[in-house]
């Protein structure tokens, strides 16, 4: 029993430097397509970490929603939206560069020390467990309004993405 | 030692993804790089979510709720940036955020 435990802790490792790794991937290279890539891996590594949360239906989701749409559809913009040789973002000035590295450090350690400072209690007692059942019950019951606009929104985020694309086709087939 | 159990191990984890859109954000000079920082903003927002939501909220499925209506959330926005930046590139030929100021298309 205990082996599990430390092949638990083990695979906690390899999805937090698989997120790491994706991350840095996904900001420092300078092709696009490679970016992509390393966003896909990042998720991957999330979908690990919701697994260790004790969310096996979230980690799905977020592979099924996030590695399969969102990236797939990132993909086809970054193919849509370039010809080759513009494949590559610019790089930025080494003034640029230390002046965002020094802003999102700071921002870092500030967030370090808020965490590390602050004492979560956890709560006194707890209602139903983390099963997809109770989850759909309260999509259903308690959040049924939020699950409703939820629809409207993807609903009105189709049209809109068709609306949007559409425009200008005819000027082009002119 | 085991950090998996911990709640700080998965704040610290969600804050360096936020630094890391953060910083993707500023880094990118094309609209597509900057779409790609977004979503790493909003997978650091959802992991904190689901942490306090494992360790601290008294109904565990509210997290989860929380965490599916970003990701439905985070759909519809790259559905529509992806089809803004297919219009703003018919219309301009390119990507560069500097080139596109006027926001008429």
């Amino acid at each position: 029993m205990i082996a599990f435990e430390y092949i638990a802790e083990a695979l906690f490792y390899a999805f937090m430097i698989l997120t790491f790794m994706g991350g840095f991937m996904a900001v420092r290279s300078r092709m696009l397509m490679h970016a992509v890539l390393g966003l896909a891996v990042a998720l991957f590594g999330v979908a690990g970490l919701y697994f260790h949360l004790g969310s096996p239906f979230l980690a799905m989701m977020q592979i099924l929603i996030y590695v399969g749409a969102v990236c797939i559809m990132i993909v086809l913009g970054v193919m849509l939206g370039n010809t080759p040789d513009q494949l590559f973002s610019d790089k930025l000035s080494r003034r640029n560069m230390f002046l965002a590295l020094s802003a999102c450090s700071t921002g870092f350690v500030t967030l370090f020390i808020a965490i590390q400072q602050t004492k979560f209690a956890p709560a006194a007692q707890k209602v139903g467990d983390m099963s997809i059942r109770f989850i759909g019950e309260n999509l259903l019951f308690k959040y049924c309004l939020a699950f409703e606009l939820i629809s409207v929104i993807l609903l009105t985020a189709i049209i809109g993405a068709i609306i949007l694309a559409r425009g200008g086709r005819e000027e082009v087939a002119k | 030692m085991i950090i998996s159990d911990n709640l700080n191990t998965y704040l610290i984890i969600a804050a360096i993804l936020l630094v890391i859109g953060l910083y993707g954000m500023m880094r990118h000079r094309s609209l597509i790089g900057m779409l790609i920082s977004s979503e790493f903003i909003l997978n650091g927002a959802a992991l904190n979510f689901m942490a306090f939501n494992r360790f601290v909220a008294p109904n565990p499925a509210v997290g989860q709720i929380y965490t599916l209506f970003i990701m439905g959330i985070a759909a519809a926005e790259a559905a529509i940036v992806v089809s803004i930046i297919i219009a703003v590139y018919r219309k301009y030929r390119s990507e560069d955020p500097e080139q596109v100021q006027d926001l008429k298309l």
